[in-house]
């Protein structure tokens, strides 16, 4: 895996982090997706839902995997 | 065209309400309370005589010029220290007066040269004009006695000269080195008859304490501090009021010019942001518009190791058009973008954005704010629903405590920082959280009253440790939050500061700052009167920038600091027009006026005016653009004005990205860095060749005007309007004034602004609309823009850059007060005399563990690259902690520096990077290696 699609799970984990000291899990999830349609351009969200269904995303964390699944 | 002058009535005006009825020369004339008689006097068009006296100067009533006579009243006191009183009867002009200033008056040039003739200042001399006011006609004295004729010229300073032999002593440099500046590097030094002008303890200016703001030059009335222009070129014949093109403070100038040759740029005093002061950027850094080095001419290559080739701008044109066309054909129509500059005019960020938007037909446009004030536009959003700053610069003149956190004013916004100075010298408290001991902390007649200095990366921790004190000590203003704020919010946020892991005690280790000094702080700021919070890049540039935004405003909303005079969330702007890029539209997901590119009817409403269906999904950020060139689905690029191989972090992986590209262009006023790996050149305009407006950190718009022709043929505006055209794309400006119309058609919070209203105004903060049609100097008065103010909590999360056995100091950067971002266009004036490379900053005890000396090379290493730069020792860092400025590309500062980012925006966490530092010999291999191929990279192919 790229050094750059690795990026795109640190990006989506750092989201998750903030919007899980927000409220309770699903909401964070809900706004971590919201976020990311808001402000990731849509080939980053495809290659990190690429990445998903390849078993690449380990890294993902529980929040933002549950954001991405959200987004698909 | 005429020289605009600007009427000195003496004494600064008085800001009482209530006024007073008095006769001057048999006239009445009412003003308001306080006013000095010499002022009343000028505002009813009477110039009394002055030497020592000027507005932007408090009355001094040394020069013995300016007497009058008043009824009642023995002597001939001093207009300018004698302030009006109700029924006072004024005699400025008899035969007893005429006679006292003619005596004055021989006696100054009694001890002055008489060459006029072939003085610099000539036709620009307030005691020449003094002599002809008062009728001098002969002096008595002669040069035969003591004199000072002979005195040494100081031309140390390569902006302006002190010659001493004409200088009247009348203190006016003096003072305003002191009031307007705030630097007191000036003094008297001597007495009576020895008495003369000094720098600190008679040293020559330029090696002197002396800031080079100009301040002085502008107070003289003589010769005796003259711009070296002036002395070059003589007396300027006409002028224009324009907008400086350096920091986000936006000072306003008066462009003097000898036809279309620039004499010098002198601060006006009419100007809402500046108040008549300057620094030596705006003030005189301005010789690289007529720098040798920079390129006028387009020019192309095939490959980024080829020579470049002049080309004429359509070829050059036309070439690029058909390079975008073919990789959008070959790759899709995502596989270009552009980003716009802070440091081009509204009108021209607005131009590239809608070219990226409606001839690329994607949203892949982004600005350099992303690296910089990004998190600010997110944070205050959230917060406020206003992606800006609250208040105006004039509303520090009412501010009692001011918190400035991760910002250097004295050296990135020194204007501003004159501003805050003067105030603090007024009693107002301040709190500085900053790893560094800025000059804030202590300079002249400045003491902090605390300065938390806090370990890089723990913003968060400590505002949240300062919210911790404000809630559970009970100096929340309760009857704001309940009027102003959601409550379910306040109280979601209060409950999470409120912790004990959120106690100043419990962060302490985090912080490295004790918790009493948080504490105290905490208190000063909820309790001392108008607390207003200024921000820089020390608080944007982290992975937690946003959230660190999101804090102030919280700490703002909880103590009521939002809506008034004197308080408020000010984020300092580092470039001239980054406020302006945001607003423009230059973030992928936005449309101008911060609507979400998602927002159907603010697509439909552009793309109605536009002709164009816009894409409703974000386009790609800076950072993304280059991962998706690396993953080769980005190949090409329209940068303008922005230097992104030097400005942006992790510069391998910068370079990387740009060499995966197929055509990178770059408009610019030289061969900068990115243009090493460009394959077409586009010449810029500098900000003097142009018109155009530019956003300043208070959001206000002004008026640059165009007082030369453009050197390179085109107003950058003019440029992008010629790609346009050649993608297909119908753009039709004959001026920037109609894209100011279309700006305002299209975006809500600039209804109201024309180049017609800002010429009456002279400047409009937006928003400016029906409801508020002469603009918005302060926001959220009755309520904050997105209705309740909203509380978001704020939980410390450690950066993933960390310290360790390999890497074990803490590197930030910065800037310094002679050079400006990455240096193209300061390190191309003689700015270089005060600061000819970058240097680290590093404390003694970890200068001592390594055996380094100040003045040694030094090699700085990080996870990302290395460099070498010359050691400075200095307490000026705590230990653990180095700093270092990033404007010489021969350092590259940002070879260091890492991909980390802010959550929300991707800003990269300049402030942050885990490095070691170890003695060197020199530059290291990477260093010659890059400066090799950037000169190879510079070539231009000989024109036959």
């Amino acid at each position: 895996m790229s050094q750059t699609r690795e990026t795109l799970i640190t990006m989506a984990n750092q989201i998750a982090t903030f919007f899980q000291s927000q409220g309770a899990p699903d909401l964070a999830a809900r706004d971590t997706a919201q976020h990311i349609k808001d402000f990731w351009a849509p080939r980053m969200r495809r290659d990190l839902l690429d990445m998903i269904a390849a078993g690449e995303a380990q890294r993902l964390s529980p929040i933002a995997s549950d954001a991405m699944h959200r987004l698909k | 065209m005429s020289l605009i002058t600007e009427k000195d009535f003496g004494t600064p005006a008085s800001v009482a309400t209530e006024t007073v009825t008095l006769t001057i020369d048999g006239q009445a004339v009412t003003v308001p309370a306080g006013a000095s008689i010499m002022r009343a006097a000028g505002q009813m068009g009477t110039q009394i005589p002055k030497l020592c006296a000027t507005d932007m100067l408090d009355a001094f009533g040394s020069c013995r010029l300016c007497l009058v006579e008043i009824e009642g009243r023995a002597g001939t006191p001093a207009s300018c220290t004698t302030p009006v009183a109700n029924g006072m009867v004024v005699a400025t002009q008899t035969p007893k007066l005429a006679k006292l200033r003619k005596g004055v008056m021989e006696l100054y040039i009694s001890d002055h040269p008489l060459d006029c003739l072939t003085c610099a200042a000539n036709g620009d001399c307030e005691l020449q004009d003094m002599a002809g006011a008062v009728g001098l006609r002969e002096v008595r004295y002669g040069y035969q006695g003591h004199n000072h004729l002979n005195a040494a010229t100081d031309a140390s300073n390569p902006y302006f000269t002190y010659d001493p032999a004409k200088c009247i002593v009348c203190s006016r440099c003096v003072r305003a080195c002191e009031d307007v500046q705030g630097t007191f590097a000036l003094t008297i030094a001597g007495r009576g008859f020895g008495s003369r002008v000094s720098p600190g303890q008679s040293e020559l200016f330029l090696g002197s304490e002396c800031v080079s703001c100009g301040a002085c030059v502008q107070a003289c009335p003589t010769a005796t501090l003259t711009e070296t222009k002036v002395i070059e070129i003589g007396q300027p014949e006409h002028s224009a009021i324009t907008t400086c093109a350096y920091c986000g403070v936006g000072c306003t100038f008066k462009a003097e010019m000898r036809g279309e040759e620039l004499v010098r740029m002198v601060p006006y005093k009419d100007g809402k942001a500046n108040r008549g002061h300057s620094c030596v950027k705006g003030r005189f850094a301005w010789g690289y518009a007529t720098h040798r080095e920079r390129v006028l001419e387009p020019m192309i290559r095939a490959s980024t190791d080829d020579p470049w080739t002049v080309v004429s701008w359509d070829e050059a044109i036309s070439h690029t058009a058909s390079e975008f066309r073919r990789i959008q054909a070959k790759y899709g129509k995502d596989s270009v973008g552009g980003i716009t500059s802070s440091r081009c005019t509204n009108e021209e960020t607005f131009l590239v954005q809608k070219l990226i938007r409606a001839a690329f037909h994607n949203n892949n446009v982004d600005t350099c704010a992303r690296v910089c004030h990004s998190p600010t536009g997110y944070g205050l959003k959230t917060t406020f629903g206003a992606s800006a700053g609250t208040q105006d610069f004039d509303s520090v003149e009412h501010c009692d405590v001011m918190l400035v956190m991760g910002a250097n004013p004295t050296d990135a916004h020194p204007v501003f920082a004159s501003r805050m100075k003067k105030r603090l010298r007024q009693g107002a408290k301040l709190i500085v959280i900053d790893p560094r001991r800025i000059d804030l902390v202590r300079s002249a007649h400045i003491r902090a009253d605390h300065h938390l200095a806090l370990k890089p990366g723990t913003n968060v921790a400590m505002l949240d440790a300062i919210a911790h004190v404000i809630v559970t000590e009970g100096l929340v203003n309760e009857t704001y939050v309940r009027e102003r704020c959601d409550l379910e919010d306040f109280q979601h946020w209060a409950a999470f500061v409120a912790r004990p892991e959120n106690s100043p005690e419990a962060l302490e280790a985090v912080t490295g700052v004790a918790a009493q000094s948080v504490r105290a702080a905490a208190r000063l700021y909820a309790t001392g009167g108008n607390a207003a919070i200024y921000y820089g890049l020390g608080v944007t540039e982290h992975s937690q920038g946003s959230t660190t935004v999101m804090a102030i405003a919280n700490l703002a909303m909880a103590t009521g600091n939002i809506g008034r005079p004197g308080v408020g969330v000010n984020p300092l702007r580092g470039q001239n027009n980054v406020q302006g890029a945001c607003d423009m539209g230059s973030f992928p997901h936005e449309l101008s006026g911060y609507r979400h590119i998602s927002d159907e009817g603010a697509r439909n409403l552009f793309g109605a005016d536009w002709g164009v269906t816009l894409d409703a999904d974000p386009g790609l950020r800076i950072p993304n653009m280059l991962d998706a060139a690396i993953e080769g689905e980005f190949k090409g690029i329209y940068i303008q004005g922005e230097d992104i191989l030097q400005s942006d972090p992790n510069t391998k992986h910068v370079a990387a990205g740009l060499a995966a590209m197929e055509c990178v262009v770059v408009q610019d006023l030289f061969l900068n860095e990115t243009a090493n790996l460009a394959h077409v050149f586009l010449p810029g305009s500098t900000f003097l060749e142009k018109d155009g407006t530019f956003t300043n950190a208070e959001r206000r718009i002004q008026r640059v005007r165009r007082v030369m022709s453009p050197r390179n043929g085109y107003a950058d505006w003019e440029v992008t309007q010629m790609l346009a055209r050649a993608l297909g794309y119908p753009m039709d400006y004959q001026h920037p004034s109609q894209i100011m119309d279309e700006i305002a058609r299209l975006t809500p919070s600039f209804a109201g602004v024309s180049y017609d209203r800002l010429d009456a105004l002279g400047s409009i903060q937006w928003p400016c609309n029906e409801t508020a049609p002469e603009g918005t100097p302060l926001m959220h008065m009755e309520r904050f823009v997105r209705g309740l103010g909203r509380f978001v909590v704020t939980e410390y999360v450690p950066t993933d850059e960390k310290v360790g056995p390999r890497f074990p100091l803490l590197l930030t950067t910065g800037r310094i007060l002679s050079q400006y971002n990455v240096g193209a266009q300061t390190r191309r004036t003689e700015n270089a005399a005060w600061h000819e490379e970058d240097l680290l900053e590093i404390h003694p005890h970890d200068a001592e563990e390594r055996g380094v000396k100040s003045g040694d090379w030094v090699k700085l290493a990080s996870r990302a690259g290395e460099t070498a730069l010359r050691a400075k020792i200095t307490d000026r860092v705590a230990p653990g902690v180095v700093y270092t400025t990033f404007h010489h590309p021969l350092t590259q500062a940002n070879v260091i520096t890492t991909d980390f980012s802010d959550w929300a925006t991707n800003c990269p966490e300049y402030k942050v990077t885990a490095v070691q530092v170890s003695r060197g010999n020199g530059p290291v291999d990477w260093q010659i290696s890059y400066a090799e191929k950037a000169s190879r990279s510079r070539r231009i192919e000989a024109t036959s």
